[in-house]
């Protein structure tokens, strides 16, 4: 039997993978050039893979005897983490001539982190999803660590990879133990297995249910499994940070949602009980956590383990709506929080970083185009209209609603007002105190603006005119639910 | 004599917990990631054990990916490791305090 390979099936991952090693290459052959062209090569690579996942579209085409398989679901999650490496990335040109992110290295590593991320959303085999997962990881553990003098970088590095390796393990010992229930690793054949009415309340399956939540849930940053955000995302580069709040949570929900509908029995499962409980300690904890925040970088971490829980509604409802508003929430997330960061990126020095909220007063006064678009991306996180993220909110609740789960969406409504004070914090902070200095702040390359243009443009574009979207990602779920 | 699967799985249970408390209750970074590769090796004994059972390869072969990854995360662990003490002369985690833990 020849195997049927189907590299045309994996023909994004190829496309980044060869970026990467381009840019590394091009760096050993020109040096003193790498820092020009490492950054178009990474952009042209991400629109030559968003190209070829153009072309997959509709042929759910499956490579290697089933282990990668390229349906409209996983399709549509490689187009959020191929915007949010490539916004991620123009954001990075805030960092200045002087700054580390100019290393080459950072552009081939990211492509190696998306190249992880696309892996974990085209499979239904465990082992393509625990080597995405690896490869998203470890690449991450780099870019975290990417500004290799700086203390705080480092120290953030550390703590996600032990942290993470330690998740990483549970998630294998998870996988062990479901191979031992079905001795396959491919997830139709467990859940064969875990449909079984003989093995029902089989320990095995519940342990390695649990092992393996553990493992996807570190990578969403959900409740309890969300004590490395606030440090991580304090300690890394903001573009790096931006690209980790956004794309690796992406890639941690496509495969939660792939495991979930797969294997586990239905809405009657006890996994909607704790993801119920999980939802709503992640958002309780994550914005009561962000009201104390002074630094602005720790606010969003703590604020996007509250999205995990308000985007785990979604998966809470268990519909094709709820899974849809999910997908519809990821990809509003990845606008707004990209934005977010990237405001930050652009005023800060490379003395300075701009993150305290002291550093905010009288933004407007200064730089009003910057100071109305970050006012743009926080309404857009709190959820107000006629933002990508009230939208996102709204579609969430509304799947809940039908699925019966009134009061998850009493304490979600509830915790979007608590997150309401701490964004406003920053927006009053820059309209209506006066700034305590007169500088001016950075100047920067207009080129570096286009990651805040884009990402304000899309927030706009998405909350404004919904439906489509909505109705697309509905029909991804006919096949799955 | 066979060993019966039960006291390979009870061994990788008892390595596994090993693990766990030593990445819990230590402080120097060094011996918490051996902790962690203690788990990760504990994994692979299970995978072994059922791939036995079974009598198929595709646990073998899960157990080379995860030998691979482990060693890629131990080039990238090692490295931050080395790079940390550079800054701090120090490996023991309750130095790392910069950022509020």
């Amino acid at each position: 039997m020849t195997p049927d390979l189907n590299l045309i099936t994996i023909s994004p991952a190829i496309a980044l993978t060869l970026t990467g090693f381009l840019i590394i290459l091009a760096t050993l052959i020109v040096p003193k050039m790498s820092r020009a062209f490492a950054l178009p090569l990474a952009i042209t690579g991400l629109t030559v893979a968003a190209w070829l996942t153009l072309r997959l579209w509709n042929v759910n085409s499956i490579a290697f005897g089933g282990l990668v398989v390229a349906d409209n679901f996983a399709l549509t999650f490689s187009f959020i983490f191929l915007i949010g490496a490539g916004l991620s990335l123009l954001a990075s040109l805030n960092e200045h001539e002087a700054g580390y992110l100019l290393y080459p290295e950072f552009f081939a590593v990211t492509m190696f982190a998306t190249l992880g991320m696309l892996l974990m959303a085209a499979s239904t085999h465990l082992l393509i999803i625990f080597l995405g997962l690896e490869t998203l990881s470890i690449s991450l553990y780099v870019l975290v660590a990417i500004k290799r003098r700086e203390p705080a970088s480092l120290e953030a590095a550390f703590k996600y990879f032990l942290l993470g390796a330690f998740a990483s393990a549970f998630l294998l010992y998870g996988i062990a133990l479901l191979y031992g229930v079905s001795g396959s690793f491919d997830l139709k054949e467990i859940a064969t297995v875990v449909h079984d009415p003989l093995k029902q309340g089989n320990p095995l399956v519940i342990l390695g249910g649990i092992f393996l939540m553990i493992g996807l849930g570190f990578k969403v940053a959900m409740f309890p499994f969300h004590m490395w955000a606030p440090d991580v995302y304090q300690g890394a580069p903001t573009p790096v940070a931006a690209f980790m709040s956004t794309c690796s949570k992406a890639a941690g929900f496509a495969a939660m949602l792939r495991v979930l509908f797969s294997v586990s029995n239905g809405a009657a499962s006890g996994w909607v009980t704790v993801l119920w409980v999980v939802a709503v300690l992640s958002m309780f904890i994550g914005n009561l956590s962000a009201i104390a925040q002074k630094n602005v970088k720790r606010m969003l971490a703590f604020s996007s383990i509250a999205h995990a829980g308000y985007i785990l509604i979604g998966v809470v409802a268990w519909s094709a709506m709820g899974s849809a508003s999910v997908i519809f929430y990821l990809l509003s997330y990845t606008f707004m929080n990209v934005g977010a960061f990237s405001v930050i990126s652009y005023l800060s020095t490379d003395e300075k970083e701009f993150v305290d909220l002291k550093d905010f007063r009288g933004l407007a006064y200064r730089k009003p185009m910057i100071a109305f678009v970050m006012a743009v991306f926080m309404f857009s996180l709190a959820g107000l209209p006629p933002t990508a993220g009230f939208v996102g909110k709204f579609y969430l609740f509304a799947a809940a609603v039908k699925a019966g789960h009134i009061p998850l969406v009493v304490i979600g409504v509830i915790n979007s007002m608590i997150a309401l004070y701490y964004y406003l914090g920053v927006v009053v902070a820059m309209f209506m105190r006066e700034p305590e200095t007169a500088e001016t702040g950075p100047r920067n390359l207009p080129v570096a603006l286009a990651s805040l243009l884009i990402a304000v443009a899309a927030t706009f574009a998405l909350g404004l005119f919904p439906s489509y979207w909505i109705a697309s990602f509905e029909l991804l779920f006919t096949s799955i639910l | 004599m066979i060993i019966p699967i039960s006291y390979y799985l009870i061994l990788s249970g008892i390595l596994f917990t090993i693990g766990v408390v030593g990445v819990l209750t230590r402080r120097n970074a060094i011996v918490i990631f051996m902790s962690i590769e203690l788990m990760l090796n504990a994994v692979n004994l299970t995978l072994i054990a059922f791939s036995k059972q079974f009598n198929s390869l595709d646990g073998h072969v899960f157990v080379f990916f995860v030998m691979v990854v482990a060693a890629a995360e131990v080039a990238v662990g090692l490295a931050l490791i080395v790079a940390i003490f550079r800054t701090k002369e120090s490996i023991f985690v309750d130095d790392f305090n910069l950022l509020k833990w």
